[in-house]
């Protein structure tokens, strides 16, 4: 235990501000995460168990670009776009056909995928640590606020996710396709009788979620060490996340989040062994006085 | 008083027990054993999630968590010198009973894919645990130093037949309560929540006790596998508890098959020859393992002892149906 650092941090502005900062940073990839979990089941009315290798194909794909390209735009756009078909393809081919059955069978697909996944990552780029490095671009001095330093690609990481998260709240809370969107939440046939083609739609809704994670894992690339197997402790974190935001609520995760997120960063200071207890310990909280979660309706 | 079909059980059971021993003088290959006690281990594991996944409804992602604690408990108690082997079985038993029923508590509630989640993330964070409390289980190194078999009852486990004659005998023994229960009332009750949980409550059941009561039985089941494990590596190690073994645990009752009491031990031997060959061919085993799930549930969309189960049932009633068209 190492209270005292907790307490000596929180005291001292500066310290509190930069990992306030790191807290912030988790919290937003875990909210980009988590988001897409959180769309694909409420629409969907399926977990993707493999949401976690696609954070991490993500990351691969990203550094794969900027390899090629040396161009950090291109790459955070290959990780998006790249992982968004993947997942497309992903529910036509693989995931549709085991709608409506068992959840085993789902879970199978998934597990299977995430051995594949694993194993192609190994085959393509080696079992060892890759770094992506820092691009160009933010070799900038930190913002200073407070005192506390905030690396440059932490404003840009917590901005464009800030940017993310608000487009899919406006497309799914605002527009018309949004709506359409909500309505096959409840009730898929009633849409489809009404003219919708909601094959195209599940399609649809299953790549912008893998397309959140893609992006979650393209922006993490700079900042993580990139390794086989990546994905499953985030998968796990996502979770926890939309469990205590509430399924398919976006600001639920949201605020999760940047709870799980804080949680982190300040409790790795004060008592680094039982983070992760904490964090279930909040979970566990929250199931037995909120089953559907903060947010969440109940589920269907 | 036993009834007939609880004879027959034991009659099956003993005739199992029989075949195991005979094996070895059959094959007297150590390999052979080494595979039957592999199976014996996962196949506990895979047999004790089918209660829960088979019988219950209850999709259960985090399984391999009990059988790590059954494992760990007991290489820790054996380690400690304290306790004699029987003790230590027991308190891993008991142990994991009581993990199983603070983890159950939460999770039983849930609709089945939070459930399956749910479990998933306790089993993630017991991992971790067995990964950071380095000072008590060595961390990723898993439980070093070996685990000592002292000799009790005049029962020496460091004799390799004597090792394996009593996983043999312990495994039978599971089996034939992991029947009973299947059999008895509360195992088809059991059956009833699966089906319709509504009409099952309507009726009187206590669903969530009913629930909680079958995942803390089948916890403290797959812990044996997990003691049969530790008894026979003569260690722990954290890929125990690990998501993959979950994972593969709910392959082998898909590839056995949900329809039979025994087609998860079925879909254990399958995995266990198919990991044997894999692993001697090619180092990308998720590869090959991914792919074969994948033909499994996309193609075949069942286990095989479901396949063969069902193919049987056909020609049955065709059979039936041309006597009585007669």
């Amino acid at each position: 235990m190492e209270l005292e650092a907790l307490a000596g941090c929180l005291s001292s502005m500066s310290c509190a501000v930069t990992q306030v900062s790191t807290g912030l940073i988790i919290g937003m990839l875990l909210f980009l995460v988590a988001s897409g979990l959180s769309l694909i089941f409420g629409v969907l009315g399926v977990i993707n168990f493999a949401h976690g290798s696609f954070y991490m194909i993500g990351a691969y794909f990203a550094f794969s670009a900027y390899q090629l390209t040396d161009s950090f735009t291109l790459a955070i756009l290959s990780g998006a776009l790249g992982v968004g078909i993947f997942g497309m393809a992903f529910e036509r081919l693989f995931m549709s056909k085991v709608y409506g059955r068992d959840v085993l069978m789902q879970l199978l697909v998934c597990y299977a995928f995430i051995l594949i996944l694993d194993d192609m990552v190994k085959i393509l780029y080696g079992a060892e640590y890759k770094l992506m490095g820092m691009p160009q671009t933010f070799a900038l001095p930190p913002f200073q606020i407070a005192g506390g330093f905030i690396p440059s690609y932490y404003v840009f990481m917590i901005g464009i996710s800030a940017v993310v998260g608000l487009v899919l709240w406006l497309g799914i809370a605002k527009t018309r396709f949004g709506k359409v969107v909500r309505a096959a939440a409840i009730n898929p046939t009633m849409v489809g009788a009404l003219g919708i083609n909601t094959t195209l739609l599940y399609a649809f809704v299953f790549g912008v979620g893998s397309m959140l994670a893609g992006t979650a894992g393209a922006l993490a690339a700079p900042i993580r060490t990139l390794t086989p197997g990546m994905g499953l402790s985030i998968l796990i974190e996502s979770f926890i996340v939309t469990v205590i935001g509430g399924m398919g609520s976006i600001v639920g995760a949201f605020i999760a989040a940047l709870l799980i997120g804080l949680t982190r960063s300040f409790g790795s200071m004060g008592f680094p062994l039982f983070v992760d207890g904490m964090m279930f310990g909040i979970m566990a909280l929250v199931l037995i006085l909120k089953p559907s979660g903060l947010l969440g309706r109940p589920v269907h | 008083m036993l009834g007939r079909s609880s004879l027959r059980d034991l009659a099956w059971a003993a005739l199992l027990l029989v075949g195991l021993l005979v094996l070895p003088i059959l094959v007297p290959h150590p390999a052979m054993r080494d595979f039957v006690i592999y199976v014996i281990a996962y196949g506990l594991l895979a047999m004790s999630l089918n209660l829960l996944v088979g019988f219950t409804g209850l999709v259960s992602f985090g399984h391999a968590a009990y059988f790590a604690s059954g494992a760990y408990i007991f290489g820790l108690l054996m380690q400690s010198g304290n306790v004699s082997l029987p003790v230590a079985m027991l308190a891993a038993v008991g142990g994991t009973a009581l993990l199983a029923l603070v983890i159950g508590a939460i999770c039983v509630r849930l609709k089945e894919i939070y459930f399956a989640f749910l479990t998933l993330a306790f089993q993630m964070f017991i991992h971790s645990i067995i990964l950071t409390w380095v000072s008590l289980t060595g961390g990723d190194q898993g439980l070093m130093g070996g685990i000592p078999r002292p000799t009790f009852l005049g029962i020496d486990l460091n004799d390799s037949m004597t090792l394996y004659s009593f996983c043999a005998v312990v495994f039978v023994a599971c089996l034939v309560i992991m029947r009973q229960i299947v059999q008895s009332p509360f195992g088809y009750t059991l059956r009833m929540i699966r089906d319709n949980p509504h009409r099952a409550n309507f009726l009187g059941v206590n669903v969530v006790r009913m629930k909680l009561a079958i995942f803390v039985i089948s916890g403290t089941m797959a812990s044996v596998g997990g003691i049969v494990m530790a008894l026979f590596v003569s260690g722990a190690y954290p890929e125990f508890g690990f998501w993959t073994t979950s994972g593969e645990a709910i392959f082998m009752i898909m590839l056995g098959g949900t329809q039979l009491f025994i087609g998860p031990l079925v879909g254990a031997i399958l995995l266990q020859t198919l990991n044997h060959y894999v692993t001697i061919y090619t180092e990308h085993h998720g590869l090959v393992l991914g792919i074969v799930i994948l033909i499994f549930v996309l193609g075949l969309r069942r286990g095989l002892a479901d396949f063969v189960y069902l193919w049987f049932q056909d020609r049955r009633t065709r059979k039936l149906e041309k006597e009585t068209g007669r």
